[in-house]
């Protein structure tokens, strides 16, 4: 690579921010601690999974980070922009996946995506919601009510919704959650394709296969604390497994 | 904002076309209590004029909590409330919709109970002073009762709370109407109608500003 071309890319990473800064973040929920002083930084490209015991913190950040709830001390900064200080317009750069689906039983898949994609102000929106229901695999069905959808085409169309605005941070949360066997496998190969360069993703996960799947960036987060976080081809399943028992043990002593 | 609440309101209203069951309910309800009343009081022996718009805004005031209730219940099925927060718009926004829609459903509500409630109660001189009377109720009670009514739905007892919290805030509002509407079946001169109607303008006004500005928060905490 030439000298040019790498004084130009330093640049460029000098001038982009982080998809992600979070400094001293800190959560109470009812007094009782939730995040305690949390430090995580995640570059456009990167895709982060975050493992973790039930109670640890993860959905509580992802929240966070989503603006659906406000931290209680420290900072965090989406694309640059705090967001104590920044405007509804920064949502428009994140895109969630969470536990519900955030979907309308009464309203058709398609019509589901049209309203969301109205709310968002969607380019060529008829194209878009092509695109994304084609991904997710739910074409066929476009026409039929969410309400007879089963689970795991309901997670399917809610990804569709989470990425039909084009979010550059994608926050996936246990995304393979009350899905049977068969049903995961077909979303990890959904979140698969439509992985993207120019998006940094986090997600939460309980499952050891589909996080190191998809990961190229591992945290381990217990009791509201990153314990370890490293890149994904500097640690393999055993090794993840035996730190993860260990932390866990000792966040119950 | 005014766009973005317009496209919520037109997703209530196209669920509510599939669905059927806030204003099946409602209509339902309103009715049954005009009945109810209709047999249990004697109407040789009562003023049926003194008493009828109180009767009138009873069975508004019940039907439309049950509304309230089910439109917030609709988004907390899948916690499609949290799909409206994470759009790029100011969450007055969604107060916007869901204001409007409540208006609508309420008015709806309204227009098919109101010629039975003529019928049952023997009313001869009804007049147009029912319109404004209605209006300013309604818009008086829904812009209060939206906000409650996104307060209320988190909370476990939410179909006992919305009305323990709501009522005693409306009674200015419910006694204005009632007075107001007293006016339009002829029981009140107009003269006496004007400062009822004058304070729901004021109710009405406050009422959608507070909760417009405040709504944001009360959806977050």
């Amino acid at each position: 690579m030439a000298i040019g071309q790498v004084a130009r890319g330093d640049a460029e990473a000098a001038v982009r921010p982080p998809a992600i800064e979070v400094r001293g973040l800190r959560k109470e929920i009812g007094g009782r601690p939730i995040l305690r002083g949390l430090d995580l930084l995640v570059q456009m490209g990167e895709t982060v999974v975050i493992f973790g015991p039930n109670g640890a913190g993860k959905t509580t950040l992802l929240r966070i980070l989503a603006t659906l709830a406000r931290p209680s001390g420290g900072l965090v900064r989406v694309a640059g922009a705090n967001l104590a200080e920044v405007g509804p317009a920064i949502r428009r750069w994140i895109g969630i996946l969470a536990h519900q689906t955030y979907l309308y039983d009464d309203l058709t898949a398609e019509e589901n995506l049209r309203f969301y994609g109205r709310m968002f102000d969607v380019p060529d929106l008829d194209s878009r919601i092509e695109t994304v229901l084609e991904q997710v695999g739910l074409r066929d069905r476009r026409h039929d009510r969410v309400r007879i959808f089963s689970r795991g085409m309901q997670q399917r169309l809610a990804l569709a919704r989470a990425i039909l605005h084009r979010p550059r941070l994608l926050l996936l949360d246990e995304p393979e959650s009350g899905l049977d066997p068969a049903a995961a496998a077909g979303l990890r190969s959904t979140l698969a394709a439509v992985e993207q360069p120019d998006r940094a993703v986090l997600l939460t996960s309980h499952s050891l296969d589909l996080g190191l799947e998809l990961a190229t960036r591992v945290v381990l987060l217990v009791a509201g604390q990153i314990v370890l976080d490293t890149p994904r081809e500097a640690i393999d399943r055993a090794t993840l497994e035996r730190i993860y028992a260990g932390a866990v043990a000792g966040g119950r002593r | 904002m005014i766009a973005k609440a317009a496209l919520i309101l037109e997703k209530d209203l196209r669920t509510e076309l599939r669905a059927k069951d806030i204003l099946t309910a409602m209509a339902y309800f309103s009715l049954l209590v005009l009945i109810i009343f209709n047999f249990a009081i004697d109407l040789r022996e009562v003023s049926v004029d003194a008493v009828a718009p109180g009767i009138l805004w009873v069975s508004f005031a019940f039907a439309g909590v049950l509304g309230l209730n089910r439109t917030f219940v609709r988004e907390q099925e899948r916690n499609a409330i949290e799909g409206l927060m994470l759009c790029p718009v100011d969450r007055s926004a969604i107060y916007l919709g869901k204001f409007i829609g409540n208006v609508l459903f309420m008015l709806i509500v309204e227009a098919l109970t109101v010629p039975l409630f003529i019928l049952l109660f023997n009313l001869s001189a009804v007049g147009f002073g029912l319109v404004p009377a209605l209006m300013l109720g309604t818009i008086g009670f829904a812009s209060i009762g939206t906000l409650f009514a996104a307060l209320a739905v988190n909370t476990r007892t939410r179909e006992v709370m919305l009305p323990v919290l709501l009522f005693p805030v409306l009674v200015p509002i419910v006694i204005a109407a009632v007075k107001a509407t007293g006016f339009a079946i002829g029981t009140i001169s107009p003269d006496l109608a004007i400062p009822w109607l004058n304070l729901m303008i004021v109710f009405d006004l406050v009422f959608v500003v507070v909760s417009y500005l405040i709504f944001g928060y009360v959806l977050e905490e």
